[in-house]
C-alpha cells in the first residue's frame, strides 16, 4: 500500500453507486464523410444509447458533451429527440474529457440535479475539422502566447508532444520497434471488430517504413481521424438495475489532473512522465484495486507512445519498463491485459476517447460486438478464439480501466467493473 | 503598441492588452533576451506570465539572460502541417535547457526554452545541420527577424558537441 492510499483527494462513498447502461454509436467513416451534420449524428447515436439502455426519452434529463466548437450543443440534440432537460453543459476539449465528464454525470446526480445523464461526442473529424491540425485550421494568424509554439511550427499535437516521446526513448532506450508494437496489436484487434475502419493487420516493418511526419513519429505511430458520434448514458445503480443490460458500475473516476503549468508543462520534469503520475494517486484508492486486478485496459492511442506512457504512469509496468510492457504480448487479446480491443484509435476510429469507454462497457457485458454468431437469447456465443476475424470478447472480464489522454500534461482516468 | 509582422507567409501579432508579450518581445526586437525575475522568491520564469508560478507575487523585473544551453528535447518535422513551414522540411523544434538556474527550483525543472534550430543569421537550419543536432547539443540563441520591433528567439549550433543523442529506428 502506497503512502498516498490513505491520502486520496476524493471520497469513496461513490463507487459502484453510479453505472454506464447504455452506450451507442454511428459508423466510424473517412473517403466520402459522413455526409451528415454533427446535430444529426448526434442525435442518432444518443438515441442508439437510450434505445441500448432500454430507457425512453423521458427517462434521460441530464445531457454533457464535448467538442473543440466544432460540434452541435447539447439541448439541441435533447430537442430533436423529445428531451426535457433538467441539466445540461457543453464543455470544451477533446481527449480525455469522457471520463471526467462521467465524473460530473455523477456529481450532479448525487446533487440531486437530475437523474439520467448522456455524455456524447460527435465530430466530422475527417470532412470538417481536422483535429491534427491540416485544412482550415492549419493558416490561422498567430498571436500573443501562440508566438512561443505555433511560430515555431510547433502546432499540431504529433509535434506539440513529441519531445515528451523522444526523452523516453533517451532516458530509457526505449525503441520505436517496441512502441510500434501497439500499432500491431492494436490492427489485429480491429480485425476483429467488424465497425473498426482499418482492419487490416499491420507489422512492425509496416509501421517503421510508414513515413516520418514528425520524429520520433511515422505515419502509422498516428491515430485515424474519422467521421462519427458517440454516447454513452449514466445513471444510479439503483436505475441501472431496471435497465436492459449487465451495468457497468463505475469505481473511480479522475478528471482532468494535471503536470504543473499545463500550456508550457515542458518547464517541468521529468518532461517523459504525463499527467498519469498524479492521476494514479486518485484512480487507484478510490478503486479499492491496483493495477494487477486490472482484466482489460483502454489506453488511450492518440499515437502509439501515448498508450505506452499512460499505462507506465498509472503503474501497470515500471517507470521506463513501458516499450517491453506493450511489445512483450501482454497487451494482446488473449494477452495478460488486453489493451483497446476495438483496435482503438489507431485502428477503430477516433472521437477523443468515448469509443475506448464504450468498448470496455461491452466487454464487462461479455457481449463485444464481434462476429460469434448470437444465439438464441440475443446474446452472443462467445468463442474466445482471437484469430484474425474471430473473437475479442476478454473471458471473464470483470475489472477494466480507461486511460484517457488530452497531452502530456492532462489526462482522465475511470475503472468499472462488472455489475 | 500592439507588434505586427508577417514571417515565413505567417501573420504574427501581439496585441495592445498582452503587457508581458509585448516586453518579451520589445527586447528580442533588439537582440537581447530578457526574462521577468520575480521580485520575492528571485526565480526566473519562462514564457512571459502575470504571476509567479513559483510563489504567486505579482511584482516581477526584466533582467538580462544569456541565450547559452543544451538540447534537452526535440521534434523533427518532416510533414509540415502549416503552410508556413512546408517549404522548409526537415525543421527542428527544440527545448533548451538554458544554463541560468538549470536544476532550480528542483532537479525537475529548468528554464526551457523553445525555437527552431537556425543558421547564425536566424534562417531556418538546411538538412545537413539537421542532422547534426539531437539532445545534449550545446545552442546559443540567435534572432529571426521578422519585422521592425519582432524578433523572433531562435537557437544555433554553438560549435560541435560531444556525445549528441539522436533518434534512430
Amino acid at each position: 500500500m502506497s503512502a498516498s492510499e490513505t491520502d486520496a483527494s476524493t471520497p469513496k462513498f461513490l463507487a459502484d453507486k453510479y453505472a454506464i447502461v447504455g452506450v451507442g454509436e454511428t459508423a466510424f467513416m473517412r473517403g466520402q464523410g459522413s455526409g451528415r451534420t454533427t446535430r444529426a449524428m448526434g442525435t442518432q447515436a444518443v438515441r442508439a444509447a437510450i434505445e441500448d439502455a432500454g430507457l425512453e426519452a423521458g427517462d434521460v434529463d441530464g445531457m454533457l458533451s464535448y467538442s473543440f466548437n466544432d460540434s452541435t450543443f447539447s439541448p439541441m440534440i435533447a430537442g430533436d429527440l423529445g428531451i426535457r432537460l433538467n441539466f445540461y453543459m457543453d464543455v470544451y476539449g477533446g481527449g480525455s474529457s469522457t471520463e471526467a465528464l462521467v465524473g460530473i454525470a455523477i456529481g450532479v446526480i448525487a446533487a440531486g440535479m437530475c437523474k439520467t445523464v448522456v455524455v456524447f461526442r460527435s465530430m466530422n473529424g475527417f470532412s470538417q475539422v481536422r483535429i491534427g491540425g491540416t485544412g482550415a485550421r492549419s493558416a490561422v494568424p498567430v498571436s500573443g502566447d501562440a508566438l512561443h509554439n505555433r511560430a515555431y511550427g510547433w502546432q499540431s499535437a504529433g509535434q506539440m508532444f513529441a519531445p515528451s516521446f523522444m526523452r523516453h526513448m533517451h532516458d530509457y532506450g526505449t525503441t520505436a520497434g517496441q512502441v510500434a508494437m501497439v500499432k500491431v496489436i492494436h490492427s489485429q484487434h480491429a480485425a476483429n471488430n467488424p465497425k473498426a475502419l482499418y482492419r487490416k493487420p499491420v507489422t512492425v516493418d509496416d509501421v517503421l517504413s510508414s513515413r516520418m511526419i514528425c520524429k520520433p513519429l511515422h505515419l502509422l505511430d498516428c491515430c485515424v481521424e474519422t467521421d462519427n458520434a458517440c454516447a454513452i448514458i449514466v445513471t444510479s445503480a439503483d436505475r441501472a438495475r431496471d435497465c436492459k443490460h449487465t451495468p457497468a458500475l463505475i469505481r473511480s473516476v479522475v478528471g482532468r489532473v494535471c503536470k504543473p503549468r499545463i500550456d508550457m508543462h515542458y518547464q517541468h520534469g521529468p518532461i517523459s512522465t504525463v499527467a498519469g503520475y498524479y492521476g494514479k494517486d486518485i484512480l487507484w484508492p478510490n478503486a479499492g484495486v491496483g493495477p494487477e486486478d486490472i482484466d482489460i485496459t483502454g489506453s488511450y492511442d492518440a499515437f502509439t507512445f501515448t498508450t505506452m506512457l499512460q499505462l507506465e504512469d498509472y503503474g501497470f509496468c515500471k517507470k521506463g519498463e513501458g516499450g517491453n510492457y506493450v511489445s512483450d504480448g501482454t497487451m494482446k487479446l488473449g494477452g495478460k491485459r488486453p489493451n483497446n480491443t476495438s483496435g482503438g484509435h489507431l485502428c477503430e476510429g477516433y472521437t477523443h476517447g468515448i469509443a475506448m469507454v464504450i468498448e470496455n462497457v461491452r466487454q464487462l457485458r461479455h457481449d463485444v460486438d464481434d462476429s460469434c454468431p448470437v444465439g438464441a437469447d440475443g446474446h452472443r456465443q462467445h468463442t474466445y478464439d482471437y484469430s484474425l476475424g474471430g473473437c475479442r470478447q476478454v473471458r471473464d472480464a470483470e475489472l477494466t480501466a480507461n486511460l484517457g489522454w488530452a497531452m502530456p500534461g492532462t489526462g482522465s482516468a475511470m475503472v468499472m467493473r462488472r455489475g | 503598441m500592439a507588434l505586427q509582422g508577417n514571417y515565413l507567409g505567417m501573420d504574427l501579432t501581439v496585441d495592445d492588452l498582452d503587457i508581458e508579450n509585448l516586453a518579451y518581445f520589445g527586447y528580442c526586437a533588439e537582440h537581447r533576451f530578457h526574462l521577468q525575475e520575480c521580485t520575492g522568491c528571485k526565480l526566473v520564469r519562462y514564457p512571459p506570465t502575470t504571476a509567479c508560478p513559483w510563489c504567486m507575487r505579482a511584482e516581477s523585473r526584466w533582467v538580462p539572460i544569456e541565450g547559452a544551453g543544451t538540447v534537452h528535447s526535440y521534434g523533427e518535422v518532416h510533414h509540415a502541417i502549416q503552410p508556413a513551414f512546408k517549404a522548409h522540411v526537415p525543421y527542428m523544434i527544440l527545448l533548451i535547457d538554458l544554463d541560468t538556474q538549470k536544476g532550480k527550483p528542483s532537479e525537475y525543472e529548468a528554464l526551457r526554452v523553445a525555437g527552431n534550430l537556425v543558421t547564425p543569421d536566424g534562417n531556418l537550419a538546411p538538412a545537413e545541420m539537421v542532422a547534426k543536432v539531437g539532445i545534449g547539443s550545446r545552442m546559443r540563441m540567435a534572432f529571426s527577424d521578422v519585422s521592425p520591433g519582432l524578433s523572433l528567439p531562435q537557437w544555433t549550433m554553438d560549435g560541435i558537441s560531444e556525445g549528441v543523442w539522436r533518434y534512430k529506428e
